[in-house]
């Protein structure tokens, strides 16, 4: 245990936050492991959003999409980086690539399973009022699911944060270095500060999607769902539940 | 491709290593997470905590985790076990929660008619609660199985032998046939684990043969998309 009060310490003084010909600072390591972080998500929003909101509005191509999701789950992300980096020379592209791939699988969960998750009833009742189903999607799907589709893009951007770490490996700028270097030094006390900084951040990004999440649910929805439940309990559950129960 | 025959024995010693690695982590989260999802599932308190303490733990980064489990537990930064104990606490992360699902899923209805008609509580857990449990225990097995497989290979970085290792070697190397050989095996051993899951599942739960609920089947009837 002694060597985490020794990590933190290390994290606590001045001259490691400043990059030196010794290597780089936690400064810099931080804005660049950020900037990878935030540059990924945001092409796997680009990317995995309207299509996971596509597939969970039209209910198409759900199969494929949960078996190609499942697929790139079992994709090492260690072999992926290393193949990338020999094939396209080390930069931030290889990251880049790996950690979008590995972020659409779980926005896409969030976008179709939320979706998926609502009263059909609603819908067919936003259809019968004569909304388009663009003005469905936008006006009712997304934001009753909102919180399960923040969901899946709090899952993917915890999954990329993280893996960030891992680009270091082969040499790139992340709070990564400090472990990599670490363990090449045998120097633990920086090995340990590089694991709590690491953690730490991926702790704080996911402490504020959570609050986040919990802000952009509707009012009174929930509300609603306590009311569905109540119902089937008592046994007399409306039509459309009943096809819904497990 | 040459290349592959030539060390097929060394990439087959890889691959029974990563699965010496990954197997006891896959069975281990199932078995602990089960007493754990039971719990989470009856009370509220467990579930915060249990469910809170997982996704906390699931958030630290493998990397993270493999180089600062040794130093909580005090046991040598490149001992071997140590791969092994971070999958374990990954594994137990991800399953507590769908196994809290799973309980959460049986209806009161049905425990409550277990108990009407005399079960204990030893006898209603087994015999009526854990089959019905069973089908979303599986899926969250499948996930960790998945998950745990394409793990292991991280531990590679601190010199563990598993197929990771031909992903830091062909880097090395230079070598874009090895690193490639070794996503290929990856995947294979994923799917394999996959294959005798699914099978165990068929064989114990013959009454889930239907795939889980998709959402064409909740739609009326000729609605068929």
């Amino acid at each position: 245990m002694n060597l985490f009060g020794a990590g933190f310490a290390w994290i606590l003084a001045p001259r490691h936050w400043v990059t030196t010909a010794e290597g780089s600072g936690i400064g810099d390591a931080l804005v660049h492991h950020l900037f990878l972080t935030a540059v990924s998500v945001l092409i796997t929003v680009v990317i995995a959003g309207p299509l996971g909101l596509y597939i969970g509005h039209t209910g198409r191509f759900r199969r494929v999409a949960i078996g190609a999701s499942n697929a790139a789950r079992a994709l090492p992300t260690l072999g992926l980086l290393s193949a990338l980096i020999l094939l396209l020379g080390i930069g931030d592209v290889p990251p880049v690539v790996v950690l979008v791939v590995l972020g659409i699988p779980p926005l896409l969960a969030g976008a179709y399973a939320g979706l998926e998750s609502l009263d059909r009833q609603t819908i067919d009742a936003a259809r019968a009022v004569g909304m388009t189903e663009f003005q469905i999607l936008r006006k009712v799907e997304i934001p009753l699911a909102a919180p399960l589709l923040l969901g899946g893009l709090r899952a993917a951007a915890l999954q990329i944060v993280a893996t960030v770490a891992l680009a270091s490996v082969f040499g790139l700028q992340s709070l990564g270095t400090f472990i990599i270097d670490g363990l090449a030094q045998a120097d633990y006390v920086k090995m340990t500060a590089g694991a709590i900084l690491v953690a730490a951040l991926a702790l704080l990004l996911d402490g504020v999607l959570a609050v986040v999440q919990r802000l952009v649910g509707p009012r009174g929805v929930s509300r609603g769902t306590d009311r569905h439940r109540t119902t089937a309990r008592d046994g007399k559950k409306p039509v459309a539940l009943t096809q819904d129960a497990h | 491709m040459d290349w592959v025959w030539r060390s097929l024995p060394m990439i087959w010693g890889l691959v029974v290593d990563h699965v010496a690695v990954s197997v006891p982590p896959i069975i281990l989260g199932f078995i602990l997470s089960i007493p754990l999802g039971y719990w989470a599932s009856r009370s509220r308190v467990a579930r915060a905590i249990l469910l809170g303490l997982g996704s906390v733990l699931y958030t630290i980064p493998a990397l993270v985790l493999i180089v600062v489990l040794p130093v909580a537990l005090g046991t040598a930064i490149l001992d071997p076990q140590n791969l092994l104990r971070a999958l374990t606490v990954y594994a137990i992360a991800i399953m507590v929660r769908s196994s809290t699902d799973a309980f959460s899923s049986v209806s009161d209805d049905v425990r409550e008619s277990a108990r009407a008609i005399g079960y204990s509580g030893v006898q209603r857990f087994f015999a009526v609660e854990l089959p019905l449990a069973g089908p979303v225990l599986l899926a969250g097995v499948r996930v960790v199985s998945v998950s745990t497989v394409s793990l292991a290979t991280v531990g590679a970085v601190i010199g563990i032998s598993t197929l990771g290792q031909l992903f830091t070697n062909g880097f090395q190397l230079d070598f874009q046939i090895e690193i490639v050989t070794g996503i290929v095996a990856v995947l294979i051993v994923a799917a394999v684990f996959d294959v005798i899951i699914t099978t165990v599942g068929r064989l114990l739960m013959p009454w889930n043969r239907r795939p889980a609920r998709t959402r064409a089947s909740r739609r009326p009837a000729g609605v068929t998309a």
